[in-house]
């Protein structure tokens, strides 16, 4: 992966060839990946396009889309947060356990729980930048970590459902013009940050440092203070997930969203980010969530278990980096053709 | 390139390095048996070392090609899974009425099978193995579920359960135990003493350059995933005998302590440097430090925090004291500090 280090990833496809278009649409071909999919799932089982059905898709893939897009600006500085999972867990424990315990009210827990998250993800973004730890060993440590202080502070308890106020387990439910409110947050999300992405002087610079280290070193971007960012803001929003953890899930305990970071990843990369940083769309992140959830309930109509999803989103993920990395290959080519021309 | 005139002085230097840091371990190991004496009473028997060093005998088995992989600037994260799946293997043969002695060898081509995939789509493919491996600790996990499904079997033989629970006669030496020594001698004197051996620390060091040298970097880098899941169904296979017991869960979360186990060791995250008898004084230490937890009653819980904390402060340690060094040869004039080493993989580019 190092031998490369020295060239600029592709910035600008070729215009015109097919493949370009794919390179540059892998949302557009998400989403029709997914209504060929719906169609031919739903010869076997009717009920799989119903509303109620897409709503039940919907509401579990926004959660998972929340936490993607934290992780989606991470991986673009070229780094991974492995912890997610962890900071879901902890954050929603957390959040659930204040609200059992009356401690503070739906409004505060929520902005406690985020708060939580922004705190767990600076810890990480601080490993990784200050003590210059790589992204991939600070967070399997502060995975352990984070799920240790998890365990310990939920010892064998377990938060049920009925403990929590009514109106805050509601909002996993709840929808405004039939679109429901979780998916609504994550929609938002996804806005707010693609602008500050594309719009920003740091959003540049988040893209800037993933494509090319060196060359952002050279230009005088501050490259530790935006891989500090993105792993915060990547806890932040993992912080979000872990709130709406809660409200949809309602029963907590010390093993909440274990193995999530599977699911997060493999949202990410399926979603067109690159995992040699540099590339890729908040928008992808959040549809590559959409995508798993949209298999994962396809095969449960279609009648598999359970038990083929972990396999499934391997298969997945392994797919998408190769399909990626065959892409950005044909299109290195065809731009050095062009060039020699 | 600095890479043609670093190897006469370099050399030295890191073996100079590492020659302390594997002093450093000697030394947390005394401490932790001194610890572990003043906590308990039954910390110094035979009987306790024999149980201490069998709790970890997969994680160490593992951790040995891991060695090798982290060597050449490569990781394998699905060794967890592979040996879950291994398991589930193992016991799905077993419970269909198929004897062990088959049972055996058809788990341990999987786990061949297993890095042969991760092999070609890290060394072929030229992808990252972080996400690769990501991948198939899923992929092979999904696996594992599909085999066996929830249940559990345990109805082995004795002679099976032997191998993970037995000891060699008349000692207390368990029989892992042996599995592991033969495997750290072996790659011990490969890597330090044979012509693969530098291959493997050239790729490390310097890809590009290692393969401009003739080195056979696709090649090596497939069999050192090969040699992983190969071993990891072995540790598998170790794990299933010793809690005589096949599950599709086993192993659940060991990558990280044999990460842990391996970086402790002194090996370097970047590749390039690193040596056998370092992770194995790095396993002792954990197994100790284990021990000396639970003779103390520390929780589970708070043992992950700990371990999560070690493999961090493993990284920490070694690039502080490199900073401070390189501050100190600028001091002097020496050669220019590396780089921002930020970001992963980073500093194979050098």
């Amino acid at each position: 992966m190092a031998e490369g280090g020295g060239a600029i990833e592709v910035a600008d496809p070729p215009r015109g060839s097919w493949l370009a278009t794919i390179a540059r649409q892998r949302e557009l071909s998400l989403v029709a990946i997914m209504f060929v999919l719906g169609g031919l799932v739903s010869l076997a089982a009717p009920q799989f396009l119903t509303a109620a059905n897409l709503t039940q898709v919907a509401i579990p893939a926004a959660i998972i889309a929340v936490a993607a897009v934290g992780q989606a600006v991470v991986i673009i500085t070229r780094n991974v947060d492995l912890s997610v999972e962890a900071i879901i867990g902890l954050v929603a424990y957390a959040v659930a356990r204040t609200l059992e315990l009356h401690a503070l009210d739906a409004t505060a827990a929520i902005a406690f729980g985020i708060l939580l998250g922004l705190v767990l993800g600076m810890v990480n973004g601080t490993i990784v930048t200050v003590f210059r730890v790589p992204a991939i060993v600070a967070t399997l440590g502060t995975l352990s970590i984070f799920r240790g202080i998890d365990y310990l502070v939920a010892g064998s308890h377990q938060v049920p459902v009925a403990a929590l106020p009514p109106g805050f387990t509601d909002a996993s439910v709840a929808s405004i013009y039939g679109i429901p409110v979780f998916v609504l947050i994550a929609v938002v999300i996804v806005a707010i940050g693609t602008v500050l992405l594309r719009s920003t002087r740091f959003g540049r610079q988040v893209y800037a440092v993933g494509s090319n280290p060196e060359a952002a070193a050279i230009l005088g971007i501050p490259s530790r203070l935006v891989v500090f960012v993105a792993f915060s803001v990547c806890g932040l929003l993992a912080g979000v997930a872990g709130v709406m953890w809660v409200s949809e899930y309602g029963t907590i305990n010390g093993t909440t969203a274990t193995g999530a970071v599977l699911a997060v990843v493999a949202a990410v990369v399926v979603g067109g980010v690159a995992i040699f940083g540099g590339s890729g769309t908040l928008a992808g992140a959040a549809l590559g969530a959409l995508f798993l959830g949209f298999i994962a309930n396809a095969l449960i109509l279609v009648g598999l278990s359970q038990f083929w999803l972990q396999a499934i989103y391997g298969a997945v993920i392994l797919l998408a980096v190769s399909a990626d990395a065959v892409l950005s290959r044909r299109l290195l080519r065809a731009t050095a053709e062009r060039r020699a021309r | 390139m600095t890479a043609a005139t670093a190897p006469a002085t370099g050399t030295r230097r890191w073996t100079r390095v590492l020659a302390r840091w594997e002093t450093l371990l000697v030394i947390a190991l005394i401490g932790l048996i001194v610890l572990g004496n003043a906590l308990s009473p039954f910390f110094l028997t035979a009987g306790n070392f024999s149980n201490l060093i069998a709790a970890l005998m997969e994680v160490a088995i593992m951790a040995l090609p891991m060695t090798l992989i982290i060597i050449i600037g490569e990781i394998d994260l699905s060794v967890e899974s592979m040996a879950g799946l291994a398991s589930a293997i193992l016991g799905f043969l077993w419970a269909a009425g198929i004897p062990i002695e088959i049972g055996i060898p058809v788990v341990l081509v999987a786990g061949a099978l297993g890095g042969v995939l991760n092999g070609l789509l890290v060394a072929r493919g030229g992808l990252p193995s972080l996400v690769v491996t990501l991948g198939t600790l899923a992929l092979f996990r999904g696996f594992a579920l599909i085999v066996l499904g929830p249940r559990g079997i345990s109805d082995f033989p004795p002679g099976f359960t032997e191998i993970g629970f037995g000891t060699v006669p008349g000692t207390l030496v368990p029989w892992p135990f042996i599995i592991f020594a033969v495997l750290a001698v072996v790659l011990g004197i490969v890597l330090h003493r044979t012509w693969a051996g530098r291959q493997i620390y050239a790729i490390g060091k310097n890809t590009g350059a290692a393969r401009y040298s003739g080195v056979r970097v696709t090649r090596i880098r497939v069999s050192l995933f090969v040699l992983s899941g190969l071993i990891a169904a072995l540790a598998g296979i170790i794990l299933t005998s010793r809690l005589s017991s096949a599950r599709a869960d086993a192993g659940e979360g060991m990558t990280l302590t044999v990460v842990t186990v391996v970086l402790l060791g002194g090996v370097n995250i970047f590749g390039g440097s690193g040596t056998i008898p370092g992770v194995v004084l790095a396993v002792l230490v954990v197994a100790v430090m284990q021990n000396a937890l639970r003779l103390a009653s520390v929780s589970v819980e708070v043992q992950s925090i700990a371990l999560g904390l070690l493999l961090i402060l493993s990284v920490v340690t070694p690039t502080f004291a490199h900073q401070a060094k390189s501050a100190v040869d600028r001091v002097r004039g020496g050669r220019p500090p590396p780089g921002d080493s930020v970001l992963q993989g980073e500093a194979a580019i050098t």
